[in-house]
């Protein structure tokens, strides 16, 4: 008997201190961030589309609702192609100077620090620079990167304010920032593959195009995938890159900005919090499967 | 075990940061403004977007006045920057819905006050108006129009005017038009005439500048009287004469330049001779004018100079600065001694020439108004009002969302008929 409660003291001595020590963040998460995702999912499904009525519950009325306005196919359209040229692009971008970095060139630490810096700067900040490089006056008009594309004799582009091309113009500046993380990303994926490897497929006959094709790539698989999810939450909730380069305009709608729009223009908190709540849905898209498998990997191992 | 407790700690400074990204934003600090200040003085939180050249000038200038009149109250400026109040009006949004009002905030008189009004924030201002005679002071049409079921809930400091345009003279000299056209079929032709020089017909800025234009353009082509019913319950926003007025609009906008950042851009484009017109509020006129950092320095009448829109001569679409008595302020004996300030003749004759306004009042000093402010002033005692759509006085703010929503969409599609249905929608939706 006292042995028994000796073990289970024991026992308890093991858990209880980490347990005691997590607990707050716990409780304090689960009010803030849990609590208020089901806040928001209780409101996205009522009537409240003023700030002075009660709202009653309506299921997913305004989820469906929303599907019949011209703006919101508009703006998630402009999410997708935004996510598609900024995910792929960075990933690509990084991938590229990983590879040129992997290849030990001198001065490689300040190389990685230059192209790491930009992700120590707000998304704010690189907005509003970038909104004046990417001004949209061409010829005798034109200021930033037109003006040089003039100088040496490229085509002019209207930028962002392309009513077609625009969001992926709006990607460029997400992918400057971004693509010095990912090449750090890789650079350590890169180092984390054995030499011996590499060796052994060359020694197999394999070109050196051939050895990252079949050997370093595939291996490169998980960096990949952590590094798509990580662009890929931030690109779906974009919204202070958008407003610092071009404000609340309807040509750059994404639905971070129209949930904003919403609540402070519209003054419809049920419909802003139907568009986050589809924003939370599509960033969990891509984080729970990611969640799920790292989960089971580390169970594996 | 060393490595477990580790790994706790980790886990909890990890989950510790989270819970502080996620959570951290809602139980900020509000406003900790307010209450007594030091030395016995009690202070007067006063909540508005005034913070650029110009406009912050005037606002100390009439502190200045009320800290001499009230020498036991202290003036608090709780200004938030951003041009038009959006990140202002987002702040006090949630100061409003935390119940903690500043004393007293800046808003644009007329409709936009519609959504406070209805939430029960703000105190009917009647007794004010009955006490300093304004109802004498102010021209009859503008408190008929800011008055919501026979209360007026702010005091308006200023009158800006948005129907304006502006205009390069030498760049019309050049293009042979010979002088501010009056009428919109006038207008057209003289779009046509800059086009064919090859210069800018009409510069325009983002978005919602073109929704500035579309006002304009509908007071121009339906009429003061037709404009002003728009607004009024059971309104037809789908009659013909509304769709003549978005054909021609739409006929306008296609002799539109490439969008500009903001109205800023697009107004110097008329003043360095780039373009040849441009439709924005009065507010360009000190940027025209004033010199260099705050403005481009101009010569006006030469460098640039201005008529009323086609089509609107004798009318002034106005808007307006108003502040307001919110329920539940903290000192509001302080509130309503700064209203008073701001309602009197001084108080406004010393913001109006700082900011590049005219007072709401018929009494204001002449002398003091020069240039186009003098036109503007000799205009606003003897037009016709009409309330501007843009800025608030016109529609509430979930209307005019609606309506830049519909502009917005325009500009991509150039499809009038689905500009005319969403506008038609807006208005069976939020029209009272």
């Amino acid at each position: 008997m006292a042995r028994k409660g000796g073990s289970a003291l024991r026992r308890a001595r093991a858990w209880l201190p980490g347990l005691l020590l997590v607990t707050p963040s716990i409780i304090a998460i689960g009010v803030f961030v849990y609590g208020m995702l089901g806040w928001n999912f209780s409101l996205a499904m009522t009537d409240k589309h003023d700030e002075v009525s009660e709202g009653n519950f309506v299921g997913l009325q305004n989820f469906v609702d929303i599907w019949d306005e011209p703006r919101w196919h508009l703006s998630v359209n402009h999410a997708i192609l935004f996510t598609v040229v900024f995910v792929l692009g960075a990933l690509v971008l990084g991938w590229f100077l990983a590879f040129l970095m992997e290849k030990g060139i001198r001065g490689e630490g300040t190389f990685r620090a230059i192209y790491l810096f930009p992700m120590a700067i707000s998304f704010v900040a690189t907005g509003i620079v970038w909104r004046w490089l990417m001004n949209s006056g061409q010829d005798e008009r034109a200021v930033g990167l037109n003006r040089l594309f003039d100088v040496v004799g490229l085509p002019q582009w209207a930028w962002f304010r392309d009513q077609d091309w625009g969001m992926a113009a709006m990607a460029i500046p997400a992918i400057w920032q971004m693509s010095g993380y990912v090449m750090a990303l890789f650079l350590a994926g890169f180092r984390g593959i054995p030499e011996e490897l590499r060796e052994a497929a060359r020694v197999d006959g394999c070109t050196e195009w051939g050895v990252y094709r079949h050997v370093v790539l595939p291996l490169l698989r998980p960096v990949t995938l952590s590094a798509l999810i990580i662009l890929g939450h931030i690109s779906l909730k974009t919204f202070d890159l958008v407003m610092a380069v071009s404000g609340k305009q309807i040509i750059t709608d994404v639905p971070a900005v129209f949930m904003w729009v919403a609540v402070f223009d519209f003054h419809d908190p049920a419909k802003g919090a139907t568009i986050a709540a589809y924003i939370v849905l599509s960033v969990a898209v891509f984080v729970i499967p990611y969640l799920i498998w790292s989960v089971r990997k580390e169970r594996r191992s | 075990m060393r490595r477990r407790w580790l790994a706790g700690i980790t886990m909890a400074a990890l989950l510790g940061l989270a819970a502080c990204g996620g959570g951290g934003g809602t139980p900020a600090p509000s406003g900790q403004a307010s209450g007594t200040g030091g030395g016995g003085k009690q202070q007067v939180e006063v909540f508005s977007w005034w913070t650029g050249p110009g406009e912050a000038d005037g606002l100390k200038a009439m502190k200045e006045i009320f800290e001499k009149e009230n020498p036991n109250l202290t003036f608090f400026d709780a200004a938030v920057a951003g041009g038009s109040g959006d990140k202002a009006k987002a702040l006090l949004q949630s100061k409003l819905q935390a119940d903690t009002p500043p004393d007293t905030f800046q808003g644009h008189a007329g409709a936009e006050l519609l959504g406070y009004i209805k939430a029960g924030d703000l105190e009917d201002l009647t007794f004010l108006y009955d006490e300093l005679k304004l109802k004498d002071a102010f021209p009859a049409q503008l408190v008929e129009q800011i008055s919501h079921e026979g209360k007026i809930y702010s005091v308006p400091v200023n009158i800006h005017r948005s129907n304006i345009l502006w205009f390069n003279p030498s760049v019309l000299k050049e293009a042979g038009v010979a002088a501010a056209p009056k009428t919109i079929e006038e207008f057209i032709a003289a779009l046509e005439k800059v086009k064919a020089k090859g210069k800018i017909p009409l510069s325009i800025g983002s978005e919602w500048t073109v929704t500035h234009l579309m006002e304009s353009v509908l007071l121009g082509s339906l009429g003061t009287d037709a404009y002003n019913a728009l607004f009024k319950p059971g309104a037809d926003w789908g009659s013909a004469a509304v769709t003549k007025a978005l054909n021609d609009f739409a006929k306008i906008m296609s002799y539109a330049g490439d969008p500009q950042d903001d109205w800023q851009p697009a107004a110097a484009q008329v003043a360095e001779g780039q373009a040849a017109f441009n439709i924005m509020g009065d507010w360009a006129y000190g940027y025209f004018h004033n010199p260099p950092e705050g403005g481009l320095g101009k010569k006006s009448k030469t460098d640039f100079d201005w008529a009323p829109s086609p089509g609107t001569e004798g009318t002034y679409m106005w808007l307006s600065d108003s502040f307001t008595l919110p329920k539940g302020a903290k000192n509001r004996d302080g509130a309503v001694a700064w209203l008073k300030v701001a309602a009197s003749k001084e108080g406004q004759d010393a913001f109006n020439p700082k900011k590049g306004s005219i007072p709401a009042r018929k009494d204001a000093d002449a002398a003091l108004y020069t240039d186009y402010l003098g036109d503007a002033l000799k205009d606003w005692s003897s037009n016709k009002l009409a309330g501007s759509v843009q800025h608030g006085v016109a529609v509430s703010q979930p209307w005019l969302a609606s309506i830049n929503e519909s502009v917005g969409l325009f500009i991509g599609t150039k499809d009038v008929a689905a500009l005319q249905k969403g506008l038609v929608d807006a208005a069976a939706a939020n029209a009272q």
